[in-house]
């Protein structure tokens, strides 16, 4: 059952590009989401055989993260059919600079995120860290011709820079992988298995320098992957480039998996008692990437650039909640969920905003509430609940993370989170407000026959993260707990 | 044993200052793949004379593949850039190969630091593959062109390789080939890419891409 | 040291009829350079009135000191005539007190013909001379003396066999280092016309007579020093028969003399940016010698 999630996506991926009529291959698109997101959920239900004599199996980290694709990638395959069916045409004019382009093929666009889907599914479900290894570099390749859906030049210049960083890290991460071998080997044996559980047997004999080498090798790889500072510079590039849909995958389901790579690795870390050392090392990150995000956030022009920054900026929550540990694990693995639902429904409602006022630059887009009222007002909510309001879910993870921090004493790590989260609220409020309310300039018209998936979709994910900031499912608060046990909480 | 992979390694750090110093592309991509073939007798030299079907068919893949399939790729997309077959660095030759020998001082100093648990069959192993990454790095951050960044990022993938090889890792057959497959797409796919820009562009200089920035008005 | 004495410009002799037998040519009989010799011994010397004893001294000090430098060196068996602890050091340094007198006497005429083979003299030396030092640092590390001597006489099959990479790496640098500091191709072209072109040839421009012959001479001289140090890598034969071994180290010599004039007609000069990048190459060469000797 375990590899039919991986093959199933994959199938269609490669099937997709022979498919020749559109039509088909949209539902395609959307039936293998559905039939994914069926088989994701049913995990729940019943726990899957272990595959490949224990290299695929589902833990709780797995099963969270796994889920979280999948249903993301539900919601986006409809958003998706919505946007490539108003995408049609042979050229289109280029907003910012007036040249005219043309997009990739339509194939190849859904078959790439089909594969894409398939990479991400692998890496939740790897248990061993060398396939895991290999799967994330999937991913890289696999979401690279995503970005590149629009053929300019500002788009190749994305994709350039984002391949490259990209596969430079991951690089970086294997010689971490090959250096957590070494330190799991001891004279005279065999290589060790990589498998997570053997490694996590073998834990209190690992050599402890390579073990740090290993783990600061994995971080800085998988970091750059995942958008933590300074390593992020591929981000805001690829987001302000990439279609709206792409973007939404990118921030909420692609950085989750490169952090579960990170999440792999600190539970090593835990296992041999090198804890201080990965969690000093996260919330160092941590706490520098949700600086560069305030820096960054503020007077920022693009409005999708400015959504980048944020990521970044949850990127970097994410770190120092599990850098605090304890409590603080628990609020990072709901934030992972809050962060992403809400993030992939802002993409999508700023592409719905791209759509209509055609125009990348916050000041030039005003009235948003009266022109398209759901996005409008989709728009406000999201920008309060990314920025930590209640009641949106975000609150209640990001007031966890706060919490542990002050339970353990630790006063700086505090103060510099709410600094950091003050100033990217101040940054973002003014424009994002801005934009929603006031009066549309002269010339907005809503084109005719915009589907109504294009305002269905964002609006049932911020429903989903309301409902999430009132009420959090036992069932989910449950796995939170296995997951966040599996990283050390008690 | 020993001899054959001292030779082996002396003759990557020669091929890392090589690349360091050249100023043709077509160079650069003949040394990157006489690497890949360096590094596939290296893993077969490492495994210490126990032979198996796996342990040399293995290596003599990569090295096919290195060696052989992935420069061809490269001189392809090469030729389609349309681009000037020199290496057009932004810092000088003899500074590169000069960065190359600090990079050699540091991996030496790393390799002392950092004692393989188990005895290598050469105290040149270690150094050797972080001294390749480094190379990589160098390439990387020095060369203009995003042909010679693919390159770059190829070292680096070499260099990586080569500490696997050094340890005599025995990585299963799945992982080993998924690598190799992963590595092969990569550049496959950073070749299109160096073809559209060198369409878009006129030109493959990844120095002057720099119309995406966080503009302040 | 007897044997570098004598047999030094015939050394030069095969190199010259060397290249001109790659040429086609028939070339000058082998003895020539002796013939020159005697010749210019002959002749009487003009001095110019703008020079001081400085370029009456610079030949003298030149050959002196490579004179001097022969009596380190050891010939297949026979050892130096004066080693002690050491003296690799005392031969790079006598090799450059000569190269300073020559540049000081170059630039003593005034001429700028001469100071400008003089400069670009000096910048690929400062090149060769590291190159030259690690080279023989590594050799030294390698068979543990710091003596000619004993350096040389511990150079065997079984060296080889252990340190075949530190080896190769040595005598590839020492071999750019031969042909730098003897002014040949790539590096610099003996027998052209164009002063501009020149570099050591250029900078003897102004010396005539018996300045000329020693000049001439010291520059054979210098072409056997270097010579024999990498022959005594090249060839690790140590019969304990004296006659044997000088026999094997005469016939090393003759090859590399060879080997010489063929590289010589096969490639043109280097520009003379890429000298630089030649002489960096031997210096990275020999410094990876030195981190490979004895690992």
């Amino acid at each position: 059952m375990i590899k039919l999630l991986v093959l199933i996506p994959a199938l269609a991926g490669a099937s997709a590009f022979f498919i020749a009529r559109d039509p088909l291959r949209r539902l395609l698109l959307v039936s293998a989401a559905i039939v994914h997101a069926a088989l994701s959920v049913s995990t729940w239900i019943v726990s899957p055989a272990p595959a490949l004599s224990g290299w695929l199996a589902e833990d709780a980290l797995g099963r969270l993260f796994l889920t979280l694709t999948s249903l993301l990638f539900l919601a986006s395959s409809f958003y998706a059919v919505a946007y490539l069916r108003g995408e049609r045409g042979q050229q289109h004019a280029d907003f910012e600079e007036g040249f005219l382009f043309s997009n990739a093929r339509e194939a190849s666009f859904t078959g790439c995120l089909l594969l894409f889907l398939a990479a991400m599914t692998l890496v939740t479900l790897s248990q061993h860290l060398g396939l895991l290894w290999v799967a994330v570099e999937a991913t890289t390749l696999a979401s690279a011709p995503l970005i590149y859906f629009h053929r300019h030049h500002r788009s190749l210049e994305a994709t350039w820079k984002y391949l490259l960083i990209c596969s430079v890290g991951i690089a970086l991460a294997l010689l971490g992988v090959f250096f957590l071998a070494v330190a799991a080997s001891s004279p005279g044996t065999v290589t060790p298995s990589l498998v997570l559980r053997d490694v996590l047997f073998a834990a209190p004999h690992l050599n402890p320098l390579w073990l740090k080498a290993a783990f600061l090798l994995m971080l800085v790889g998988y970091g750059t992957k995942m958008g933590l500072a300074p390593f992020h510079t591929w981000l805001p590039d690829a987001h302000s480039e990439a279609p709206s849909v792409a973007s939404a995958l990118l921030s909420g389901a692609l950085l989750n998996c490169a952090f579960l790579g990170i999440l792999r690795m600190h539970q090593v870390c835990l296992a041999s008692g090198l804890a201080d050392f990965s969690e000093r090392l996260l919330l160092v990150l941590g706490l520098l990437s949700m600086a560069v995000a305030a820096i960054f956030i503020t007077g920022q022009v693009d409005y999708k650039r400015m959504l980048a920054y944020s990521s970044v900026e949850h990127m970097g929550i994410l770190a120092v909640g599990v850098g605090l540990g304890g409590a603080g694990l628990f609020g990072a693995m709901l934030h992972v969920v809050n962060h992403s639902l809400t993030k992939a429904m802002l993409f999508m409602v700023a592409g719905n905003l791209l759509a209509v006022y055609r125009t990348k630059i916050s000041k030039d887009v005003s009235g948003a509430l009266r022109v398209l009222p759901v996005s409008g007002l989709l728009w406000i909510l999201g920008l309060l609940a990314i920025t930590g309001s209640p009641p949106f879910g975000p609150f209640l993870s990001e007031l966890a993370i706060l919490k542990a921090a002050l339970d353990q004493g630790r006063a700086f790590v505090a103060i510099a989170y709410l600094v950091f989260l003050a100033i990217i609220l101040a940054g973002m409020a003014t424009p994002a407000l801005a934009m929603a309310q006031g009066n549309p300039r002269d010339g907005i018209v809503i084109p005719a026959g915009r589907g109504f998936a294009f305002s269905a979709v964002p609006a049932i994910l911020g429903g989903a993260i309301l409902l999430m900031g009132i009420y959090v499912p036992p069932v989910l608060s449950r796995t939170l707990l296995e997951a966040a046990a599996l990283l050390g909480h008690s | 044993m020993n001899q054959l992979a001292n030779a082996i390694l002396v003759s990557l750090l020669l091929t890392g200052f090589l690349l360091l110093a050249s100023s043709r592309l077509a160079s650069c991509i003949r040394t990157v793949a006489v690497q890949g073939i360096l590094l596939g007798l290296l893993a077969i030299a490492a495994q210490d004379g126990k032979p198996s079907v796996v342990g040399v068919l293995l290596p003599f893949t990569s090295a096919t593949v290195k060696g052989f399939l992935l420069p061809w790729l490269l001189n392809r997309a090469m030729r389609d850039a349309d681009t000037v077959r020199e290496v057009e660095p932004i810092i000088s030759y003899n500074l590169s190969v000069i960065a190359g020998a600090v990079a050699l001082a540091v991996s030496l100093w790393l390799g002392q630091r950092l004692p393989l648990p188990n005895q290598p069959a050469s105290l040149l192993l270690v150094p050797t593959a972080f001294f390749t990454c480094l190379v990589g790095f160098i390439l990387l951050v020095t060369r203009r062109k995003a042909i010679t960044q693919v390159l770059g990022y190829l070292t680096l993938e070499n260099g990586v390789y080569a500490f696997g090889a050094a340890v005599a890792l025995d990585m299963p057959v799945l992982v080993e080939l998924g690598i190799l497959l992963d590595v092969f797409v990569g550049v496959f796919v950073m070749g299109i890419a160096i073809f559209h820009i060198s369409r878009q562009f006129d030109h493959i200089d990844t120095d002057r891409l720099v119309s995406l920035s966080d503009r302040v008005r | 040291m007897l044997m570098a004495m004598a047999l030094a410009p015939f050394i030069q002799g095969v190199i010259n009829r060397t290249k001109a037998v790659a040429a086609g040519r028939v070339g000058q009989p082998l003895l020539q350079p002796y013939h020159d010799l005697l010749k210019l011994l002959r002749k009487g010397a003009v001095y110019s009135e703008t020079t001081t004893w400085i370029f009456r001294a610079g030949p003298v000090v030149s050959l002196a000191s490579m004179i001097s430098a022969a009596t380190l060196l050891p010939f297949g068996s026979l050892p130096a005539l004066a080693p002690f602890a050491g003296d690799l050091v005392m031969l790079a340094y006598l090799l450059a007190l000569a190269r300073f007198f020559t540049v000081l006497a170059a630039l003593d005429t005034g001429s700028s013909f001469e100071a400008m083979g003089a400069s670009r003299e000096v910048t690929f030396s400062a090149f060769a001379e590291p190159a030259l030092f690690l080279g023989l640092a590594a050799l030294a590390r390698q068979t543990g003396s710091i003596s000619l001597t004993p350096l040389f006489a511990a150079i065997s099959s079984s060296t080889w066999m252990r340190a075949a990479p530190a080896l190769g790496l040595i005598i590839g640098a020492l071999s750019i280092v031969f042909l730098a500091e003897n002014a040949r191709i790539p590096v610099d072209d003996p027998t052209t016309h164009l002063e501009l072109t020149m570099i050591h040839e250029v900078m003897v421009l102004d010396h005539g007579g018996p300045d000329l012959a020693m000049i001439q001479y010291a520059a054979a001289l210098k072409i056997w020093l270097l010579g024999v140090v990498i022959v005594a890598i090249a060839i690790p034969w140590h019969s304990g028969n004296s006659l044997v071994d000088g026999g094997a180290a005469i016939a090393g010599m003759l090859a590399l003399a060879v080997i010489t004039g063929l590289v010589e007609s096969s490639m043109a000069r280097l520009r003379l940016l890429r000298v630089t990048q030649l002489l960096i190459g031997a210096i990275v060469l020999s410094g990876l010698a030195l981190a490979v000797a004895q690992r």
